[in-house]
């Protein structure tokens, strides 16, 4: 974004005031791990306030000023808390030496429009700031578990040697105990096998029926709708349950064909979604010019139609295979022992707090979410890149 | 998690214009129709308009429309039947469960019906005639193992009846006895089972068993002696469930098998109430005879008072209320307990106030599903309006760390949760580690409803953002422009002018996290404790805990209902058919 506005350098009573008050808040939180909070708010102040003006009035360099502040602050972190108070300490300097000379050089109002007032401005940074505080609590959780699954101790929290960054703290142990637990690799084997098969019979499905509604003429359109997304919104317990009781009937409850079924009936509306909204692009005149052309409706579906709407074929795939790899309810009700899937291994393991293995599972899963969601993302924008070729 | 298909679902809502593109194909098609009936009625002028194959062009158009509608109809048809039998089929069935009740019926048959006359509203217990109807169905439900399972059904409605019908079935068979044993001391015709097939079997029958061995397959279905059942009707029924039984359940050779002591209180009670035993001229009308001559004299049972030995209860006029009351096949009864009311003989009435416990569970899971979607709409508004602000690279860019959290198992986020909120928790850690929080006096943040609802915050976030982010893209930022120049204040501006039409996202948004909010199962056991659980944990608990699948099932089909009320109103505003075509 360009600079919206001229800028200037502002008054010390502008910048070391508001440096002062930051140096006060995070203050507050030295101060009470030292014991004592009134001493951390009014020493935060006061070093930060003296800080800025020395950097901006006595060497005011700007490179040196910000290497010797965070300097000075990283030494201070490591004699009041060690390893972990120097990387702390090296932010804050960063931090720090940051603000004052935004805040000093005037490049705060650069990319905000000129006519706000100056309350205008401290809300459109604080909103800011409480955005980003959002998307931390977003992202921490994920963040907290990747870490931890290393801990070389059975805590679900860090450990003073994590802490210290000692290389003792730290092993591999959890992954090993994954890799070799019979417990957890049949778990693995069993999700491996459900999920595959339940998405093939949901894709298969679902694109047939897909592409049947979104012919111009269907009947009872809404209804049929209504009842193929209904796995998506009915409470999975409900679903568990009738299943479970039909399934006992009918002597499907505890076979891995119950499972695969009842998997594949919940991975269906996300087919229906993906594959109806790819076709909404779909010219239709394609098929009928390859009609023209003497193809068959069987070539032309394999041929014209496929190739297109391919990616959303993948794409609702990959959402049906993670449904039936995250799904825990109905296995539980539906399956029995020798269905046992991962989910349902961490289940267990959370209730009855077994190993912290369940956070080396949950770190591999992260990984593969991720790769599925690049994944999705890629044939998304190929979708679209498809769809915008085709004349609409 | 998976739900994350709904993203395309979000877009829906800012490109509902898409459904355009559907609506287009047939006005084309009508217009390309019409010009060409246009040209055909140039060319013949007079007459109905025909195809070119002869026949009238509107009936020509209408089968070429019946035939798209088909062919839609055959693609759709094979998923819409498999979502139907392995999704719609165990729903209607556990509704069917809601209020299924014929196990009581089913297993006191005489009994039920002959409760039908008696005044429950009284002050007595019913007659002797009841307790021998009693005796008779418990007699047959004991040899089944079937009295237990019907105790814990009345166990339900009654707590203690569950070890009333346990202690009886073991005794009941004592009780015919006093009867076995004097027709046997009598003749020792009467001991084994040969004998009394010997009459009560046809003759058909008799031949194709003599000499039947288990190896020789399946065995002659019994077969009643033509005649008997007039002149013992009540031992030739027992005698009909008897050999059934044995034929059927046990896969016993019946021939062999020596009846049941209830078929001696049948015969005595045959012998010596009306019978035609005169004009029989079957076997063992000799042995018939001499007992008929007998039986007047026997020792008899009073089945009352033998009741009333094994237990007291059984003189207690609430077992046989509830038993009446719960003896139709269908029952609201489920549903009344799953709304804490209960059943009694003068009507529907409240539970005492200590057993209430379904209706502050239903308030718990409605007032904790507005609180996770009120807090989730005031972080997820702040975060939608920075993505709808920002240029689309950083907006992309943040779109991911929504996304991430969205695509993670729901057991990682759910893990990660449980070990952040923990006493020895990373949270409680870190704020004793501040200082902000002394060591003994760490936050209780888990197990409790403030660990359910910050999980289950952060898990629907993203279901509130996008949705919201997909309206907030399409309001025009030269309108809140506007609103400033004309001079309203930022916050006039806002709140006049772009709040409003934000509200379809929040409306969006906030169904669709409510409806997944209080289905929720999975994070409420783990992080909710005791005092954080939803119904569906109360839900899952009588499926498979408590093994009370009927209320469970009632408490199911209400929120079902009120689910699919949600799902009616999001079908309303959003529209499931916009949903596919976003």
């Amino acid at each position: 974004m360009v600079a919206l506005t001229p800028i200037s350098r502002t008054e010390p009573s502008f910048y070391v005031s508001v440096t002062a008050a930051f140096g006060a808040f995070f203050g507050i939180f030295i101060g009470t791990g030292q014991g004592s909070l009134i001493a951390g708010v009014l020493g935060g102040a006061i070093l930060m306030a003296v800080l800025a003006l020395v950097l901006t009035k006595v060497i005011k360099n700007e490179t040196v000023s910000r290497w010797a502040i965070t300097v000075l602050i990283a030494l201070g972190g490591l004699a009041l808390a060690g390893i972990p108070g120097l990387l702390i300490g090296i932010f804050f300097g960063w931090f720090f030496g940051f603000l004052i000379f935004w805040l000093y050089e005037g490049r705060y109002r650069a990319k905000i429009p000129p006519y706000l007032t100056p309350m205008q401005v401290l809300w459109h940074f604080a909103f800011r700031t409480i955005c980003g505080a959002i998307f931390v609590f977003l992202i921490t959780p994920i963040l907290v578990v990747m870490p931890l699954s290393f801990n070389a101790q059975d805590f679900f929290t860090f450990t003073p040697e994590m802490l210290r960054f000692d290389p003792a703290g730290y092993s591999l142990k959890h992954y090993e105990d994954f890799f070799t637990n019979d417990a957890w690799q049949d778990a693995m084997k069993n999700s491996l096998q459900i999920a595959p098969v339940a998405t093939l019979l949901s894709v298969a499905f679902g694109t047939l029926a897909a592409i049947g509604l979104s012919q111009p003429h269907v009947p009872f359109r809404r209804a049929i709708m209504a009842v193929l997304i209904s796995p998506m919104i009915v409470p999975l317990i409900i679903s568990a349950a009738g299943m479970y009781f039909f399934y006992s009937r009918v002597g499907l409850q505890g076979t891995y064909i119950g499972v695969v079924l009842a998997h594949a009936a919940l991975g269906i509306p996300f087919v229906i979604i993906t594959v109806t909204a790819t076709l909404v692009g779909f010219d239709n005149s394609l098929t009928r010019a390859a009609a023209n052309m003497g193809a068959n409706p069987v070539t032309t579906f394999f041929r014209v139609q496929m190739p297109l709407i391919l990616p959303g074929v993948i794409s609702g795939g990959l959402f049906a295979f993670i449904t039936s790899f995250d799904e825990v309810v109905v296995v539980l009700f539906v399956g029995s022992a020798g269905q046992k899937t991962l989910p349902w291994q961490m289940f267990i393991g959370l209730r009855e707090q077994i190993s912290p293995t369940i956070l080396a599972v949950a770190t591999i899963l992260v990984i593969i979410s991720i790769c599925l969601l690049t994944v999705v993302e890629l044939l998304r924008r190929r979708s679209e890149r498809l769809r915008g070729m085709s004349p609409a | 998690m998976a739900l994350s298909a709904l993203y395309p679902f979000f877009t829906s809502l800012s490109e509902q214009t898409c459904g355009d593109t559907m609506t287009d194909a047939p006005t084309s098609q009508t217009a390309a129709s019409s010009a060409a009936e246009a040209r055909i009625s140039d060319a013949a002028h007079t007459g109905p308009m025909l195809a070119a194959d002869g026949t009238p062009l509107k009936k020509s158009l209408n089968r070429a429309l019946r035939l798209q509608k088909m062919r839609a109809l055959a693609l759709i048809a094979p998923l819409l039947i498999f979502v139907l039998v392995t999704f719609i089929a165990p729903i209607a069935d556990m509704l069917f469960r809601s209020v299924e009740n014929e196990i009581v019926s089913e297993t006191l048959p005489k009994t039920t019906s002959m409760l039908a006359e008696w005044d429950a509203q009284g002050t007595d217990i019913p007659d002797e005639a009841v307790f021998e109807a009693l005796y008779d169905d418990m007699f047959f439900a004991q040899e089944a193992k079937l009295h237990t399972r019907l105790g814990s059904r009345l166990n339900y409605e009654l707590t203690g009846v569950s070890s009333l019908f346990r202690k009886s079935g073991r005794r009941v068979e004592d009780m015919g006895e006093v009867f076995q044993d004097q027709f046997e001391d009598l003749d020792d015709f009467w001991k084994t089972g040969e004998n009394w097939n010997s009459f009560m079997a046809s003759d058909d029958w008799l031949a194709q068993m003599d000499g039947w061995k288990k190896a020789d397959g399946a065995q002659p279905r019994f077969e009643m002696r033509d005649g008997i059942a007039q002149t013992l009707p009540a031992t030739a029924a027992a005698y009909a469930r008897f050999a059934d039984f044995i034929q059927y359940e046990d896969g016993d050779n019946l021939y062999k098998e020596d009846p049941w002591a209830i078929m001696y209180s049948a015969l005595h009670k045959d012998l010596t109430g009306e019978n035609d035993l005169a004009s029989y001229t079957g076997p063992a009308t000799e042995q018939l005879t001499a007992a008929a001559a007998e039986a007047a004299g026997f020792e008899t049972v009073n089945y009352t008072e033998a009741f009333k030995d094994i237990d007291d209860d059984w003189h207690n006029l609430e077992v046989w209320q509830t038993i009446k009351v719960y003896s139709p096949t269908l029952t609201n009864g489920y549903f009344l307990n799953a709304i804490d009311m209960q059943k009694s003989v003068d009507g529907v009435e409240m539970r005492p106030e200590n057993q209430q416990i379904y209706g502050i569970l239903f308030w718990r899971t409605m007032v904790m599903s507005i609180a996770i979607t009120a807090s989730c709409i005031i972080l997820g508004y702040p975060v939608a309006w920075i993505l709808a602000n920002l240029p689309t690279r950083q907006a992309n860019l943040l779109l991911i760390l929504v996304l991430l959290p969205f695509w993670t198992s729901l057991l990682v986020r759910t893990s990660a949760w449980k070990v952040m909120l923990q006493q020895q928790g990373v949270i409680n850690d870190t704020l004793v580690w501040l200082g902000l929080v002394a060591t003994d006096d760490r936050l209780a943040l888990i197990n409790n409803q403030t660990g359910t609802i910050i999980a289950m915050t952060h898990i629907l976030l993203p279901f509130m953002i996008l949705p919201l982010y997909s309206v907030m893209q399409t309001i025009q930022p030269s309108y809140l422009r506007a609103a400033k120049s004309l001079g309203a204040t930022n916050w006039t501006a806002f709140w006049r002018v772009y709040f409003p039409q934000s509200i379809p996202g929040i409306g969006a948004g906030s169904i669709l996290v409510f409806i997944l909010a209080i289905g929720y199962y999975i994070t409420p056991e783990i992080v909710g404790g005791t005092s954080g659980t939803f119904i569906s944990n109360r839900i899952a608990y009588h499926i498979s805990s408590s093994l009370n699948w009927g209320l469970g099932a009632a408490l199911g089909a209400i929120l079902l209902a009120a689910v699919l009320l949600l799902y009616y109103a999001y079908d309303k505003i959003v529209g499931i058919d916009n949903v596919k075509l976003g």
